[in-house]
């Protein structure tokens, strides 16, 4: 299947920068309404053909994310300190983009996720606030994402869901054995554990194949077309309209804007980095939470001298991180966790804010296989064993099958001065700035990874674990989740874009992806983002048909 | 950290480089290595780098209650790295080769000394990650020969599993 091809002279309805998560829903609900669409996407086009069981490819090499060879990142704590080359952050850097090799964790926020500022007040040195919309608001939408995309799960089975209008389309995957034991242990400790709502056929659905268990989601693409990115759902049908062309391996370098102060297209390097403007009527921007605000401060011009739509000076700003807590555990008989998906059982007991706790904070905990054979072996080991040796080798042959994690997946609070920023030394393959990241976690946000990790250990130990080991909460890992760097807000002196991701300063420039959160609830924010993107595609289609963005 | 030859000097008591007779030796062990597993050449080792390359990688999976780096070829993975997709490290095993320089040719317990010696060493850690790379990553790279490693650990990779999958999930049906 594929598309029509556009000539970059001949101005599109729109332009989409970026073929993800948001960017593939964008494609698809854009191109039905009747509209013509470009999508520009920095990395390839491949299909499930391409994909396979290789570790090394996956994991160890960046076969499905960016590549900090060809765009380098530099890291610094705060801005004393000089930035270092490091690989901060990560992202999907292909059509599908994260949704392709993303874990398909495929959580709803709770109602609670979007006035916490009100709920438990200010949270100093930090830019905590309410979402200027409300879980109702965003139902519907995410509804619309679960039935697009095929999402398998149990509705009412977590007491702490919000309300939903509709059942999951799809029942849950198996249980495995971590998830056996977690359900076990957690419902003893009197919590509520309940199926992984997850991004994976557990039946077939709309032409797609259920999964067949074989285990390699986390990093990797599925190859049989059943994991529910939008490269194998909205992407297609997208095409097939006849009005939507993907663009592969065009990486935009400026969103041009004209004497107006209105968007006018993109310039981007093609294949063979040769620069073509694609002009368009209105342009969305959904590069993910970290490229969007790159662009953003790259699309200089006289009327924008700080950036596109950054009169705000908060372009970039509030950066949040993928801030979870792990602990890993060995049982006595074989799990063998690497069949099937990554997760089945979850709660969310922790997941609200609790005053008495002393801080703010919270956290959804899973159980999870988190290591494939080679990297389990070089980090999946427990710290007090040998690293080499007899004795080494004989621990990972026992441990390998007989392991499993638990991940909280945790808060990470808004504070202006964790940035990316564009690096003023260190350029990429194209020439163009690295991406600077500025990050620091709020004190918070260290006590509460903290104190889900001792929930952890009560509940590994319940479990009936034989040993169990943390991975240090000091420690940072690259985030995955890239949130808050264009806040949404009322008020354009203090947000990016508005309620339906529509900047403050461009009529025609919507920014569509985690750099809108306003805070990042407790991770798995990639049903969040699709249904923004869904809310926001109904709100352009109202615009363009009335001709506002013309 | 000591330099290398001051180094191999205190692990094998000698005069400061290898004598001819291990260097034989190590270049025997390697042409039947060569000969015995793999027909071609080796890209970026010579014979006797290789020896002892994977002299070090089999003290850190050794060949004891199963198959190991040796029997996985991981020197092959190895060597096909710094060929291709990891050249970037070529460096880092050609100034960390001269501190191992004849270890293959050792008995085992000097090479035991010797690994410890240089086990915090950035070139020890790159070879430790590139051997168990090559012990439990994908066959089509040069190591886990007839999936050795993969056995060993009890992973078996399939398309497609039904539940139970393990144990405990089983227990429950």
């Amino acid at each position: 299947m594929s598309g029509p091809k556009f000539r970059p002279g001949d101005a599109v309805d729109f332009l989409v920068i970026g073929a993800g998560a948001a960017g593939g829903v964008m494609a698809k609900e854009l191109a039905i309404a009747g509209f013509r669409v470009v999508v520009l996407e920095q990395g390839p086009y491949w299909r499930e053909k391409h994909y396979s069981h290789d570790e090394i490819k996956y994991t160890f090499l960046p076969e499905l994310t960016n590549d900090v060879k060809l765009q380098p990142i530099t890291f610094r704590a705060n801005e004393h300190e000089p930035a270092k080359l490091m690989k901060a952050i990560e992202y999907g850097r292909q059509v599908g983009g994260g949704s392709v090799h993303f874990t398909a964790n495929y959580w709803r926020f709770h109602e609670s996720d979007f006035h916490e500022r009100s709920l438990y007040g200010e949270v100093p040195g930090t830019a905590f606030a309410d979402w200027p919309i409300t879980y109702a608001d965003l139902e519907p939408y995410y509804t619309k994402a679960e039935y697009d995309l095929g999402i398998s799960g149990l509705a009412g089975a977590n007491p702490f869901e919000a309300p939903r209008s509709k059942p999951y389309p799809l029942p849950p995957l198996p249980v495995k054995s971590s998830g056996v034991l977690f359900e076990r242990a957690t419902k003893t400790l009197g919590l509520h554990p309940y199926p992984a709502p997850m991004a994976v056929l557990s039946q077939p659905y709309r032409g797609r194949p259920a999964c067949v268990h074989c285990g390699f989601c986390e990093s990797f693409g599925c190859e049989m077309r059943a994991k529910s990115g939008t490269l194998v759902s909205v992407i297609p049908e997208a095409e097939a309209t006849g009005r939507c062309e993907i663009r592969p391996d065009s990486y935009v370098r400026k969103i041009v804007s004209d004497a107006r102060g209105r968007a006018t297209g993109a310039v981007y390097f093609d294949a063979k980095r040769r620069e073509i403007f694609q002009r368009a009527k209105a342009v969305v921007l959904c590069a993910n939470g970290v490229e969007s605000a790159k662009l953003l401060l790259l699309s200089k011009s006289n009327l924008f001298p700080q950036g596109l739509a950054n009169s705000s000076g908060l372009v970039g700003k509030h950066l949040m991180w993928d801030n979870g807590s792990f602990a890993t555990a060995v049982f006595e008989h074989p799990l063998n966790e690497y069949k099937s998906v990554q997760v089945t059982r979850v709660i969310h007991d922790y997941y609200a804010a609790d005053p008495k706790r002393g801080f703010y904070g919270g956290g959804g905990i899973d159980a999870r296989f988190n290591f494939y054979p080679a990297g389990f072996a070089l980090y999946g080991m427990p710290p007090d064993a040998p690293r080499w040796g007899s004795e080494y080798k004989r621990l990972i042959g026992t441990y390998f099958t007989r392991t499993m994690s638990l991940l909280a997946h945790a808060t990470s609070l808004p504070m202006e001065k964790n940035s990316v920023t564009l690096d003023p030394d260190v350029k990429d393959a194209w020439g163009l700035p690295a991406v600077r990241i500025t990050f620091e976690n709020h004190p918070d946000d260290i006590a509460n990874l903290k104190w889900l990790q001792e929930r952890q250990y009560e509940i590994l130990k319940v479990m009936g674990a034989k040993k169990i080991w943390p991975q240090p909460v000091e420690m940072y890992s690259t985030s995955v989740h890239l949130m808050g760097t264009c806040r949404m807000g009322r008020d354009p002196k203090k947000s990016v874009v508005n309620s339906v991701s529509r900047t403050h300063d461009v009529p025609n420039l919507f920014v569509v992806d985690g750099s809108n959160f306003v805070t990042s609830a407790r991770q798995q924010p990639t049903a969040t983002i699709q249904a923004l993107a869904y809310r926001a595609a109904d709100h352009m289609i109202r615009a363009a048909t009335n001709g506002e963005l013309a | 950290m000591p330099a290398a030859s001051t180094r191999r000097d205190w692990i094998f008591g000698s005069v400061g480089s290898v004598t001819f007779a291990a260097i034989a030796a190590a270049r025997e062990h390697a042409h039947r290595a060569v000969k015995t597993t793999h027909p071609s050449p080796f890209e970026f080792f010579t014979a006797i780098e290789a020896a002892d390359v994977a002299a070090l990688a089999a003290q850190i999976l050794p060949s004891d209650d199963g198959p190991g780096a040796d029997e996985a070829g991981v020197i092959y993975f190895i060597d096909r790295a710094l060929a291709t997709f990891d050249a970037d490290r070529q460096g880092v095993y050609r100034s960390g080769m001269p501190e191992i320089q004849g270890i293959a040719a050792r008995p085992k317990d000097d090479q035991l000394q010797l690994v410890r010696s240089i086990e915090k060493s950035e070139f020890f850690e790159v070879v430790r990650t590139h051997t168990l790379l090559g012990y439990l990553g994908s066959p089509n790279y040069g190591g886990n020969r007839n999936q050795v490693g993969w056995k060993y650990i009890q992973f078996d990779d399939r398309m497609a599993w039904e539940p139970p999958f393990g144990y405990y999930d089983a227990e429950t049906k």
